[in-house]
């Protein structure tokens, strides 16, 4: 058995989780809405986070479109997703909510985008 | 001069003020909202991270998504947006607002004005730090509309001072595009951001967070080089002396604080010495008859959410006056007692509807309960944290209470529960 002590990061309310670990079980107390043992319960056995972050835009009206992960992937990826987006551009216009990177790192999980980005009219 | 008359003008495009708009729009009166920047949206362009909308929504959004959805309401509705427009001059007397942008000068005469303003980061010179003044000191919202709008790192190697909301965000966010961020110190002997953002922004990445420390030395000519922290007693906030410690970093971000912003109307509406903003009744009408205000220039607000719904309330308040050509009067004022710091709003309107109380707590509380009266209503709530805002819905019930009470005054009163 293991106690644990965990912050809930499923809204900003933020609340106090103890964890008891038996094996594959876990008991949360503290957790004011059932998030909090959802979270305990990936947090222990499997953590994952929804990641933001930007790639690089050609031909749109600023550098950047701000994405992030349609689910939460696993916190071990979250460096070569980084790495992923590091190395792509991708042309205006770009709508939100549209699919940038499909399947990332085979989670299964897509990248999306979450702003829109007009094309930049010629000669500016 | 180009001179224009509106139904309602609402100066700044940030979360509240688009709610404000819309909500103008959607009852509908004229609708002019001004933005000095090229597009609207506020800080919530920059804020590409998650958390945003579950209150208002009841889901998770980035900043950029909860932004869009206001945009697209703004351009339903009709909402008559003018960006890089700069307000020079709010005149009270003459009801007029005068705006300066590349097509020169033109004066708006609105039948009510809503300002929703926002905030500033506080500035590194009102730290009062000693030392050189090198470049690679920036604020975090500064650093955070390098990194997330324009494409720019601030530099390689940073240490955060300020544990605020912003400043957490960065560690995460700079650590990400490959900077090294060696620490947050923050003053206090507990954390200024949310407990979620201690957890999913430093201790995901392994970055060290040193309560009680503060910057007291930037080092560097022509770019920092280095700075000194010391340890400070959690009561007295003293310095420690001998505590002394020097890192080398080139990048300073700090994320201390946020300071409502109303240079436009302070000469002539009140503001709360302890909020810092303008003073705003349950209608969120300033002291001023015609003018409104919402949103962080009010005080500082932890969410988002609870912006737009004040800015949602502004908006529909200031239609209901254009319609009717007034607004009911009477009000109660709302009073602090002593472990209450920022409280929203400071009157409640009588003949008005219902709304919610925000306030913030002066200290840690596992359990405490919440009286507003004397005698109208109590609640019990679960860890009181001063970073974190608490929300009381003032209900028509507890208004119906309160007019047969016939209180001169609404106590708020925080007290722990051992």
């Amino acid at each position: 058995m293991e106690n644990r002590t965990l912050t809930c990061i499923s809204c900003p309310l933020g609340c106090d989780l103890e964890a008891e670990v038996v094996g594959d079980t876990v008991t949360v107390t503290g957790n004011r809405c059932d998030k909090g043992v959802a979270y305990a319960k990936a947090e222990i056995l499997n953590p994952q986070r929804v990641v933001t972050s930007n790639i690089l835009v050609e031909g749109g009206i600023c550098p950047l479109v701000s994405v992030k992960t349609s689910a939460p992937i696993p916190k071990g990826l979250i460096g070569n997703m980084i790495q992923e987006l590091k190395n792509m551009k991708i042309r205006a216009p770009i709508r939100i909510g549209q699919i940038l990177i499909r399947n990332l790192l085979g989670t299964g999980i897509d990248v999306i985008a979450t702003r829109e980005v007009e094309t930049c009219p010629a000669g500016e | 001069m180009k001179e224009m008359t509106t139904d309602t003008l609402v100066i700044g495009g940030g979360a509240a003020g688009m709610a404000a708009a819309v909500e103008c729009a959607e009852r509908g009166c004229r609708t002019i909202l001004v933005e000095r920047e090229e597009y609207i949206g506020g800080v919530l362009n920059q804020c590409i991270h998650n958390g945003f909308g579950l209150h208002v929504f009841k889901e998770e959004l980035t900043g950029p998504e909860y932004a869009q959805l206001f945009k697209s309401q703004i351009r339903q509705k009709g909402v008559e947006t003018r960006s890089d427009l700069f307000v020079v001059k709010v005149d009270a007397k003459r009801r007029e607002v005068v705006t300066m942008g590349k097509n020169g000068c033109a004066i708006y005469r609105p039948q009510a004005l809503i300002m929703t303003t926002g905030a500033r980061e506080r500035p590194f010179n009102s730290l009062r730090i000693p030392g050189t003044r090198p470049a690679g000191i920036y604020t975090a919202g500064v650093a955070q509309r390098f990194v997330n709008l324009h494409n720019r790192l601030p530099g390689e190697r940073a240490f955060v001072l300020g544990s605020g909301d912003i400043g957490l965000i960065m560690a995460r966010r700079l650590t990400l595009e490959g900077m090294t961020v060696l620490g947050v110190a923050e003053l206090m002997p507990h954390p200024g951001g949310l407990a979620r953002n201690i957890s999913q922004c430093l201790h995901d990445f392994n970055i060290p967070l040193y309560l009680s420390t503060s910057v007291v030395e930037v080092h560097g000519r022509e770019r920092l080089e280095g700075i000194t922290l010391a340890k400070f007693d959690p009561v007295t906030l003293q310095r420690l002396p001998g505590t002394e410690e020097t890192v080398a970093c080139d990048t300073l971000i700090l994320s201390v604080g946020l300071l409502p912003q109303n240079e436009l109307i302070e000469s002539f509406v009140e503001t709360d010495p302890v909020n810092r903003g303008v003073k705003v009744d349950s209608f969120m009408r300033t002291t001023h008859p015609w003018v409104f205000a919402a949103g962080n220039n009010v005080g500082v607000y932890d969410l988002v959410d609870f912006v737009t719904l004040d800015g949602k309330i502004a908006g529909q308040s200031a239609a209901k006056m254009v319609h009717d050509g007034f607004l009911p009067e009477k009000r109660v004022p709302l009073a602090r007692t002593e472990n209450i710091s920022t409280l929203i709003p400071s009157l409640c309107c009588l003949e008005g509807n219902p709304f919610t109380i925000y306030f913030r707590s002066k200290k840690t509380m596992k359990k405490a309960r919440i009286s507003i009266g004397p005698g109208l209503f109590e609640t019990i709530r679960m860890g009181i944290k001063p970073s974190e805002m608490v929300d009381i819905p003032f209900t028509v019930k507890h208004m119906e209470k309160l007019k047969q009470l016939g209180l001169s005054k609404i106590e708020v009163s925080l007290k722990e529960v051992l």
